[in-house]
């Protein structure tokens, strides 16, 4: 085969790696066996891909800076409170959502598997998932800090939920100064998805228009 | 089990290293594994449980060398083994040879792929009264069961504070073990870090847990 041939192939998508060859492999075998549906697996991933991301959990939060008691009711019971936004729809239970004040900060990690609420926040970033972060994060949250450029003050209680379980932890930022009568749809737009994590801070007013 | 999955507090692993604009998936195998794992988990093939220990189960140099969704394959090629779903001359072959077995719910159909778009309950009626209240001074029991389990080890033989009583939930160490949902209240157990890491710990940091009744002693 010529180079000519070999980048043509490529291109045309018709060389596949060993990954794609097994999970088709895998993927002919249970269709045929009639346990999945190829149709039923293109919309979970466009799902995924298109309709479920941390564009939810920024709405979330933007309801809860603006709405003394919407943050009371996300506070008390996540689940329900985020239930109740025609926006955003219903949430898989056990949510649960923690705080951040001046005294502390909260940062969620799963250090056995990858527990994460993607209904709100869509599937984790590849970091949540590795090795590094699920190992350091309980034991020098403020080290991880810095990996992501965040040093807090010295003083500031770090406080590191660990999801072993089902429950599943959205942090509430801080909402950031000068941001005094913007809208909500504004708001949504300084939540980052490592804001709702604890590995971030939502973004400066500066920064988006 | 005390696995290589269980790493909180383990040395080695470098830094973190965000990925600005990440992908969703970084290949489209990915989201073919993701897709097959939430529909046959629909079929009632096997809850997330046992999922979760398959992957515990992959020996720890596959389970260290294979990426995220490598490791998803392998703990869903060894349930489909394990349940005698697909056998070892189909994936030999990488076609059906056998006819399929029944499934407990059926097939997921494109049209009702929603129900695995939100979380299920796991909540459970009380088998008896909670044992702790918040603010009770507890013990992480120093236990190292041999099969699936989510107590992670730095914790064990800690003591804590309960903060939150999270409800009645289905235990996974007896769902794994095949004595059923076997509900047991859960909850938020926090740790200072000098409990945990020793006295040179970060005075500051306090780490929680979600644990299950079973799990804790009185101190």
């Amino acid at each position: 085969m010529t180079a000519h041939d070999h980048n043509h192939n490529h291109e045309d998508g018709s060389t596949l790696s060993e990954m794609d060859l097994r999970v088709r492999a895998l993927e002919r075998i249970l269709t045929d066996k009639g346990y999945v549906e190829p149709a039923a697996l293109d919309r979970i991933i466009e799902a995924y891909e298109t309709r479920v991301g941390p564009h939810i959990g920024a709405r979330v939060i933007a309801k809860a800076w603006s709405d003394a008691s919407f943050k009371q009711s996300l506070l008390e019971d996540a689940s329900k409170a985020v239930g109740t936004l025609a926006e955003v729809g219903r949430v898989g239970e056990h949510l649960v959502a923690v705080e951040n004040t001046p005294q502390r900060h909260n940062m969620v990690v799963c250090t056995l598997c990858s527990c994460y609420p993607w209904d709100v926040l869509g599937l984790p970033p590849t970091w949540y998932k590795s090795f590094a972060y699920r190992s350091r994060a309980v034991k020098e949250p403020r080290a991880v800090l810095a990996d992501f450029g965040i040093t807090l003050p010295a003083s500031t209680e770090i406080r590191v939920w660990d999801s072993t379980a089902e429950t599943r932890f959205l942090v509430v930022p801080m909402r950031p100064a000068g941001t005094d009568g913007w809208s909500e749809a504004r708001l949504a737009k300084l939540v980052t998805r490592d804001s709702m994590i604890g590995t971030g801070l939502p973004k400066n007013p500066g920064e988006v228009a | 089990m005390d696995g290589v999955h269980d790493m909180g507090g383990m040395d080695g692993f470098g830094t973190v290293e965000p990925e600005p604009n990440e992908p969703v998936f970084h290949a489209a195998w990915e989201s073919r594994v993701l897709a097959m794992n939430r529909a046959m988990g629909a079929t009632g093939a096997w809850n997330i449980d046992m999922s979760r220990y398959a992957r515990e189960m992959l020996p720890p140099h596959v389970y260290l060398n294979a990426s995220y969704y490598q490791r998803w394959l392998l703990g869903m090629e060894q349930l489909l083994r394990e349940k005698g779903l697909v056998e070892a001359d189909e994936f030999a072959a990488g076609r059906a040879r056998h006819p399929g077995m029944p499934l407990k719910r059926g097939v997921l159909k494109a049209d009702e792929f929603d129900r695995v778009m939100t979380r299920g309950s796991f909540t459970r009626p009380a088998q008896a009264p909670a044992r702790f209240e918040v603010g009770d001074r507890v013990r992480a029991k120093n236990i190292h069961p041999k099969s699936h389990t989510r107590l992670p080890r730095y914790v064990r033989g800690h003591v804590g504070i309960v903060e939150r009583i999270q409800g009645c939930h289905v235990f996974p160490d007896a769902v794994v073990s095949g004595r059923g949902e076997d509900p047991q209240w859960l909850y938020t157990v926090c740790f200072d870090a000098a409990e945990l890491w020793g006295a040179d710990a970060d005075p500051t940091v306090k780490v929680s847990i979600e644990a299950f009744e079973p799990y804790l002693e009185h101190v």
